[in-house]
């Protein structure tokens, strides 16, 4: 038991560690976004008074890497914002090989339960 | 604050899109530093900021700030267990109760008008504001571990003074309840609800403060994530508004964390708890009449 505690605790400081490369990285696309979009409509009034939802463009992420590829700064912004919410999912992939890899097959099903919802929100719910 | 021009449009008919978006990230920013220091989250304030004070849609407030939830919630994880008090199994076990329940919340919020959101919000931050007054008083250890509680794994051992420290955990179908209950608003409001999931580790299932703690800050970001992925489909989290908050907040927490072990904390709790009541009557106030 105090040796699957000991894995437990490597595996969450090497997960610790990813989650903050992963955080970082997606702030600076978004910054590098949010430059370009200032740069191009920084003069432009601001319209989010009413809701009318993003367009197509913005919404799945395929079709922000799309945007991606054309160098539209909103689809760059959110792009990062993409990483960012992958970072807990990765988190929940990691722990799901570290309890696969300490034999521990309850919790390999119970994160891979996490796992299944974090997917669906993210490509399933259109 | 909050007072709105009779037509919503004239009154930031003024502001171009740069200057927009610098006013968005400086309160941001303060946000997620006084979030920060007083241990309640920059998530709470957000929302209210964007709605009151820059009259932006609720839905797209709530897209913002739950991406900047996620960004602090990872943010901090690397910090956090390092000190090893994080508990991996209660908080994937208890993971399975709150995605769920963001999953539902996002779902509801898509079909309630928003000035119940906005009146919901407003009980929550009062609720949240008592929490933070009342005392923290350590509980008693649980003498014994539930069946329960040993079939899933949930006990453990934190790090003390003298070696490691062994608990063991009790209360697992309430500690359960409450952490749906917990995702449900946190999908519906875009907040953390950290205070809530704290409420349910520790005292519900009896877990020692530290490791609850710990342990709700890493589900915080993966219980936002749930509800984040939803709200990205359906076109509620936009660009132009998440950029400046998200970048904000995240700078904003990690200042705060920095100069935590210095400040002295106690004055600027009661100072943002009251922030938040008065954040709340003002969104019930204005959920109720129409306004939001």
């Amino acid at each position: 038991m105090s040796a699957a505690r000991w894995d437990d605790q490597r595996t969450e400081v090497i997960i610790g560690t990813l989650l903050r490369t992963g955080v970082m990285l997606a702030a600076a696309v978004v910054l590098v976004g949010g430059v370009l979009y200032l740069a191009r409509h920084g003069r432009e009034l601001p319209e989010y008074h009413s809701f009318h939802g993003q367009s197509a463009s913005l919404k799945s992420p395929r079709q922000i890497s799309h945007g991606v590829a054309a160098m539209s700064a909103p689809a760059i912004i959110q792009f990062g914002l993409l990483l960012l919410i992958a970072t807990p999912v990765a988190r929940v992939l990691f722990s799901a090989i570290a309890f696969a890899l300490e034999r521990d097959r309850m919790y390999v099903v119970i994160t891979l339960f996490v796992l299944g919802i974090l997917l669906y929100s993210l490509f399933g719910s259109g | 604050m909050g007072r709105r021009a009779p037509v919503g449009r004239d009154h930031c008919g003024s502001m171009n899109i740069l200057e927009f978006s610098g006013l968005i990230a400086l309160g941001s920013l303060l946000a997620g530093f006084l979030g920060a220091l007083t241990g309640l989250g920059g998530g709470v304030v957000v929302v209210p900021m964007l709605t009151l004070l820059f009259h932006v849609d609720i839905r797209y407030a709530i897209g913002a700030s739950l991406v900047s939830v996620i960004a602090t919630s990872s943010g901090a994880a690397a910090a956090y267990v390092r000190e090893g008090y994080s508990n991996i199994r209660i908080g994937m076990f208890l993971e399975t109760a709150t995605t769920v329940g963001a999953l539902a919340g996002a779902a509801i919020a898509l079909h309630v008008p928003s000035g119940a959101i906005a009146i919901v919000f407003g009980l929550v931050l009062l609720y949240s504001a008592y929490l933070s007054s009342r005392h923290r008083e350590e509980h008693g250890a649980a003498m014994r571990s539930s069946h329960l509680a040993e079939k899933l794994k949930l006990n453990g051992a934190y790090p003390g003074p003298e070696g490691k420290l062994p608990y063991t955990v009790t209360g697992v179908p309430a500690g359960y309840s409450l952490m749906f209950g917990a995702g449900v608003l946190s999908g519906l409001l875009g907040i953390g609800s950290g205070a809530v999931k704290v409420v349910a580790m520790d005292q519900a299932m009896k877990i020692p403060f530290k490791v609850s703690t710990t342990t709700s800050n890493f589900m915080i970001g993966v219980t936002a994530a749930a509800s984040a992925g939803l709200y990205l489909n359906r076109g509620y989290i936009a660009p132009g508004i998440t950029m400046p908050v998200m970048l904000g907040v995240l700078a904003g927490s990690l200042m705060g964390a920095r100069v935590l072990v210095k400040a002295r904390v106690r004055v600027l709790r009661y100072v943002f708890a009251a922030v938040i009541v008065a954040l709340g009557c003002e969104m019930i106030f204005n959920g109720a009449t129409g306004r939001i």
